[in-house]
């Protein structure tokens, strides 16, 4: 059984990313990447399902710019066998990166697709649902445990109310939450031999995709800042100081 | 004009809290606003939703299965409603259903989805929050053939009660629905206490506390406060308590009158889950915690001595 795990390139989670004083965007040039840290977990998990025997084959898979070639490596050195970039120059929106992403499912004969739950620049938490709609397979998000037996899936999901029970029949899609795993430390030789991996380069177009139109970006601007409060000595001075704004 | 619909997400007979804000947002944008109930029997959940302030008229659509919100299931009777209703508007709440059905409705529709929605301009154009709120993307969405996204709960207040009752439709939708994906179980996490996402007052603990036993003064301090609790992701990773209560960019995103961060270092991730809350207050021992950039109260000291002490004199 094939497994696809898609990986994007997104700002490191821990760069204070700044706006752009023109509201154009915010500043990317010069400024750390990494692989989105909910696809990490997912990459993890397919590979630990291959180790333990549930997967013959991952397949990688990015949609973005040239510089998401060193992204699929990272997804190599984790353990895909090789990749599949989708290549494309503009920015894309989660509905065209969907429709590229379920072409290559699709085209791969794979059978369980991985993808984080959100990516950390967006945030937009849409396209493995969508990939799944234009599927018309299953889904199931926020995944906090999965386990693949006879041709079912069976998943715990993080919901607001807990923790709730899927299962569903394979083919289908996963998205990954932060407790599903903890993603491995990639070792040098692994990484030294994920540059001899292959990556296949296609277009938008070898999918037979041409992009949907899009929401179109006004500005980007600063949340409203909190000022700063004050420093307390004691709780005596706390409960007095919330007590007096009838707080408490 | 907009003809909205709003998605009337419910748990065990009752509307989720969340839909008299999704009301509100789409108050802003301005229209008919039909609610749409879809359960095993909407009759309970439709008449809450037809006492909303702003609803023009609520729709059930009876199913079997339908109280177990399973996104494949759901969302293609959300489509035919919207294809056979005309809608431009389909708006859920952010909640992990919300986010879990309607991308998958966006999708159905060829449309973008936008998520989170926190400020509302106009009938097309409104704010997200991106980079864990660290920034606001104002966007424009098409119009045609029509809008679909979430709403960000915590940048809304919720409606209010009618004057009069919405008349009640229950209503068929043509929709096939796929027998691929099973809805098993929900471990819900049962408390006496408030509600996370609408609680007043929130008192969350952080690592700092070391174990769930630790924990205790946490809900101690909350039960004296009648305040709902939650934690950092660190206090959930490291199985001090339940993930439903982590606070923050992939947990809860809440609004509280008044919220305490104690023994919260203030990573921007948690913070981007309670840029909302009115009043901060934050105890930590280390002066140079990022918790007190933003708190509106601070305190510096050992929370095991400081925590019951606020008990004691709250």
């Amino acid at each position: 059984m094939k497994a696809l795990v898609s990986v994007k390139r997104v700002i490191d989670y821990n760069v204070r990313i700044q706006v752009k004083p023109d509201g154009s965007g915010v500043v990317v040039d010069g400024v750390k990447h990494s692989v989105n840290p909910f696809d990490e977990i997912a990459m993890e998990e397919a590979v630990r399902l291959k180790e333990k025997g549930k997967l013959t084959e991952i397949i990688a898979v990015t949609v973005g710019g040239a510089k998401c070639e060193e992204t699929l490596r990272t997804a190599l050195a984790f353990g895909a066998d090789r990749a599949v970039h989708v290549k494309v120059d503009e920015e894309i929106q989660p509905l065209t990166a969907a429709q590229a992403l379920a072409a290559v499912f699709k085209k791969e004969g794979a059978e369980l697709f991985f993808l984080g739950k959100q990516a950390i620049d967006d945030d937009a938490a849409q396209t493995g649902q969508m990939v799944a709609a234009l599927l018309d397979l299953p889904q199931a998000t926020f995944a906090s445990k999965v386990e693949i037996d006879g041709g079912k899936a069976t998943v715990t999901r993080e919901v607001d109310a807990g923790l709730e029970t899927l299962e569903f029949d394979l083919p289908g899609i996963i998205t990954t939450d932060l407790r599903l795993n903890e993603p491995r430390y990639l070792k040098l030789p692994d990484i030294m031999k994920a540059k001899k991996k292959p990556i296949e380069v296609v277009g938008l177009g070898d999918l037979g995709v041409t992009a949907a139109a899009g929401l179109k970006s006004v500005k980007t601007a600063n949340p409203p800042k909190r000022s700063k409060g004050v420093m307390v000595k004691t709780v005596d001075e706390l409960v007095t100081a919330l007590k007096a704004k009838g707080l408490i | 004009m907009s003809k909205i619909l709003v998605i009337g997400q419910h748990a065990d007979g009752k509307l989720n809290s969340g839909i008299a804000k999704v009301v509100n947002a789409a108050k802003a944008i301005g229209g008919d606003i039909h609610v749409a109930v879809f359960a095993n029997d909407g009759s309970t959940v439709a008449a809450q939703a037809a006492a909303l302030d702003g609803v023009a008229k609520v729709l059930v659509v009876d199913r079997a299965g339908n109280d177990d919100y399973v996104a494949s299931a759901i969302a293609p009777q959300i489509v035919a409603l919207t294809q056979s209703g005309g809608y431009s508007h389909v708006l859920a709440a952010g909640t992990t259903s919300g986010k879990d059905f309607l991308p998958r409705v966006a999708a159905k529709l060829g449309v973008q989805q936008v998520s989170d929605i926190m400020a509302v301009h106009s009938a097309t154009s409104f704010d997200r929050p991106i980079y864990a709120g660290n920034a606001i993307l104002t966007v424009e969405a098409p119009a045609s053939p029509c809008i679909v996204a979430t709403i960000r709960l915590a940048s809304f207040q919720a409606t209010g009660a009618a004057a009069a009752a919405a008349p009640i439709e229950k209503i068929s939708v043509d929709a096939v629905i796929p027998s691929h994906t099973r809805f098993v179980k929900l471990e819900a996490q049962k408390s006496e206490r408030p509600e996370l996402q609408s609680a007043n007052r929130v008192v969350s603990g952080g690592r700092a506390l070391g174990s769930s036993e630790n924990f205790n003064i946490i809900y101690s301090l909350a039960d004296k406060l009648k305040a709902g609790v939650g934690a950092s992701r660190a206090a959930v990773d490291s199985g001090y308590v339940p993930n439903d209560m982590q606070v923050g960019q992939t947990g809860k995103i809440i609004a509280p009158e008044l919220y305490f961060a104690i023994g919260i270092s203030g990573a921007i991730q948690h913070l981007a889950g309670i840029k909302d809350a009115r009043t901060i207050v934050a105890i930590n021992k280390d002066p140079e915690a990022p918790i007190f950039e933003v708190a509106d109260y601070g305190l510096v000291g050992d929370l095991f001595a400081l925590v019951p002490e606020l008990e004691a004199k709250a």
